[in-house]
């Protein structure tokens, strides 16, 4: 800045070195270069918007901050306050049970399906939409519309046909056993759309001729399917198992909207982990720090699940 | 009036200023203000604005408002940044927050004496006050009263509503209705402590069955006890042993009342505007029933209004004219007539209009008794109360040991809040 008669003669210099520089690169240089310009947009993007939160995200998690303040180093005391807090462990379990019922009923149901539309020509596409459309359907409106499917008598639709045959009432959503499966049954819902797309792609990328070669050696339906069918998909399934169960570790709005007044309730049997990470951080007292070790805690719970998986399924 | 010879001085000053537009102490001064989105609370605000844009030539305010779940952080990320407003909107509950994170200064005790606000507003405004300095002043302020369907009242026969909290049980159950399976079909009174009732809980009800929610300074909780048994059971009896009503009957509190299928519903003055448009709809509103021996109880709870520390210079001289305008009678008579919030001050709520008004009367009445909690976490607070009553209806837990849990819980909520 102070010197400004000396950058001054530098500048022009200095562009015409730039571009000489430039004249010379050869073609696939000059691609390189470009390639990288253009990457640059997206790199930035990904550093700012994801990279530096996410490394935000664990330096915070080891301070205190209520968003008010300044932050304060507090070492590992998010971390051993998580540990010792019940609700932690039954949120902890909750989200598992998502997982560990979510996924294989999510799986089963949506490959029968496909299975089954595969071999229809009937009205193909119809069917097909109908199952896709749940999953185009914003979790907001549809938790809210299976939230009074579920209510009591007079307004919830399967109390209703429960007690016009004397049945009595099912409590849904007010009851710590049956609340979550109650959620979790639209979320299983709205993912089976993706899911039977996905399995159907898979089954067509399968060469009929092997089919034709079995059905020539008389094999049976039920050979075919476990012999032929199934371990050709297993990359679909490999996929389709991570992405819905890295889908029901982070499952929140279901949960959330179906939940409002008193969230994750009746007494946290519905809560988890994700909403437990927004209560703490947008709570009244905006715990950031807490949230933030909690956020740190289901990164590695889905790191750990996700690379457990991907190991056991690939092996075999 | 704060002092009516210092408005005249003021009034003076700032005419005068006006004539003499080169005066630099007044130039053209522009403050900015912030609430959260409530469209009668932005046109009522707009309003204010407007008259006290014309009063004072020289000054303009602007205002910003943003969704209320966003308005915190906002709140928070600007104002350190020299961006945010001159005078903030806060939550009564925030308070606290907001001094320690230096984003508020105190009001100007010239102006804003502190004797005079505990004489002129109701008491429970003098939760602003710290360290003999108020942080902050309301406009308007809201309390609990009961709503009563009338039609199902004529139906049913029944007078009026209730005095005390056995008539509430009595006339309760006249209204709660059954299908032939014993399924509620229409309950007596609304229940829910996800609603208003853990503020009923807390201020009313642990206090008309003889104890006290909490300490003077809210910081100990002192409602596990005789007292606060006898009024979790009173709570946990009208469904459990009465029969008359169901938690969370129709989803929400509010929405059984509005659809008419609720005899009673406990809900604050803020609900009045829903009720009003709701078609076909006769309702009636009463003053909290009494206890046993009369007492009477209510909670109160409001927003404020306060002077950021960004504010500076002829700024704050501007923000100071301002607060002493949003709280001044004239405007709480605006807020009342369109937000339908209460007046702050006693002198204007209390007229003999106000307070024998058929709607506002008893939400107005119950100014004159109702308490306001302290909260540190009002959303982890009330879950508490939540899961109180959940582990007596769900688990089968003793009233005695669920509130034992629930006092415990929140103790040592109260206790990290506080750094204790």
């Amino acid at each position: 800045m102070a010197d400004t008669s000396q950058s001054d003669d530098m500048s022009p210099g200095a562009r015409s070195g730039l571009s000489a520089r430039w004249h010379r690169l050869s073609i696939r240089q000059k691609q390189v270069v470009w390639a990288w310009a253009f990457l640059a947009v997206p790199i930035v993007f990904y550093v700012v918007v994801r990279f530096y939160p996410t490394g935000n995200a664990f330096v915070l998690s080891f301070q205190e901050w209520n968003l008010l303040g300044s932050r304060e180093w507090v070492g590992f005391e998010n971390y051993v306050d998580l540990w010792n807090d019940p609700v932690f462990w039954i949120v902890f379990v909750n989200t598992f049970e998502y997982l560990i019922i979510g996924t294989p009923i999510s799986l089963v149901i949506s490959f029968f399906v496909a299975y089954h539309l595969d071999k229809v020509r009937f009205m193909h596409g119809t069917i097909r939409a109908l199952y896709f459309l749940p999953f185009m359907t914003s979790a907001v409106a549809m938790a809210w519309v299976w939230r009074w499917f579920y209510q009591p008598v007079p307004i919830g639709v399967f109390n209703n046909f429960l007690a016009q045959f004397g049945i009595p009432q099912i409590e849904f959503l007010q009851s710590t056993s049956i609340a979550l499966p109650a959620v979790l049954a639209p979320a299983v819902w709205a993912g089976l759309g993706f899911q039977v797309i996905i399995f159907m792609a898979g089954l067509r990328a399968i060469p009929p001729t092997y089919y034709e070669a079995a059905r020539v050696d008389g094999v049976s339906n039920w050979t075919m399917l476990w012999e032929i069918t199934l371990p050709l998909l297993k990359p679909t399934i490999v996929f389709l198992v991570v992405f819905s169960s890295i889908g029901f570790l982070r499952i929140f709005d279901h949960v959330f909207n179906m939940t409002t007044n008193n969230p994750g309730g009746p007494l946290n049997s519905t809560k988890p982990l994700v909403l437990m990470i927004y209560e703490t951080a947008f709570g009244g007292r905006s715990q950031m720090g807490a949230a933030a070790a909690q956020t740190v805690v289901l990164f590695v719970i889905l790191l750990i699940v996700s690379l457990v998986q991907l190991r056991i399924l690939r092996d075999r | 009036m704060f002092s009516g010879l210092r408005t005249t001085v003021a009034a003076t000053a700032v005419s005068a200023s006006a004539l003499f537009a080169a005066a630099p102490a007044m130039a053209e001064v522009e403050i900015e203000y912030w609430q959260y989105f409530f469209d009668a609370r932005v046109t009522a605000m707009e309003q204010l604005i407007e008259n006290f844009e014309a009063a004072n030539p020289d000054i303009t305010v602007t205002m910003t408002h943003f969704p209320y779940a966003n308005y915190r952080t906002q709140v928070a990320a600007a104002i350190p940044a020299g961006e945010g407003p001159d005078v903030v909107q806060l939550f009564y509950g925030w308070l606290n927050d907001y001094v320690e994170a230096d984003l508020i200064q105190p009001l100007p005790a010239d102006v804003f004496s502190p004797a005079e606000i505990e004489a002129e507003f109701f008491p429970m405004v003098s939760a602003m006050e710290q360290d003999g300095q108020y942080w902050a002043l309301p406009t308007a302020v809201r309390s609990l009263a009961l709503f009563y369907n009338e039609r199902l009242f004529e139906a049913a026969g029944i007078d009026g509503p209730p005095e005390t909290l056995d008539e509430l049980v009595e006339i309760a159950a006249a209204l709660t209705e059954r299908d032939g399976a014993g399924n509620i079909t229409q309950v007596g009174l609304t229940t829910g402590m996800t609603a208003q009732d853990h503020h009923w809980f807390r201020e009313v009800l642990v206090r008309q069955f003889g104890g006290s929610p909490y300490s003077d300074d809210y910081r100990t909780v002192t409602y596990n006890d005789d007292a606060g048994r006898a009024a979790l059971e009173f709570y946990t009896d009208l469904q459990e042993e009465h029969g008359v009503t169901q938690v969370l009957f129709m989803d929400e509190p509010q929405a059984a009342f509005r659809a008419g299928r609720a005899g009673m519903h406990i809900d604050g003055s803020f609900r009045i505007g829903a009720l009003n448009d709701t078609r076909g709809l006769n309702w009636g509103v009463a003053e909290l029933p009494a206890g046993s021996d009369g007492t009477r109880s209510n909670y109160s709870s409001y927003w404020v209004n306060a002077i950021t520390s960004q504010a500076e210079g002829e700024k704050y001289d501007a923000a100071v004219l301002f607060m002493e305008y949003i709280t001044s009678p004239e405007a709480m008579e605006i807020w009342l007539e369109v937000v339908g919030e209460l007046p702050a001050r006693q002198a204007v709520g209390m007229t003999d209009e106000n307070a024998n008004d058929p709607v506002y009367g008893p939400f107005i009445r119950g100014l004159a008794y109702a308490n306001t909690t302290r909260f540190a976490d009002e959303s982890a607070q009330r879950q508490l109360m939540v899961e109180m009553v959940e582990r007596v209806q769900l688990q089968g837990a003793s009233v005695a040991d669920s509130l034992a849990t629930a006092a415990e819980a929140e103790q040592a909520l109260l206790d990290d809040y506080y750094g204790e």
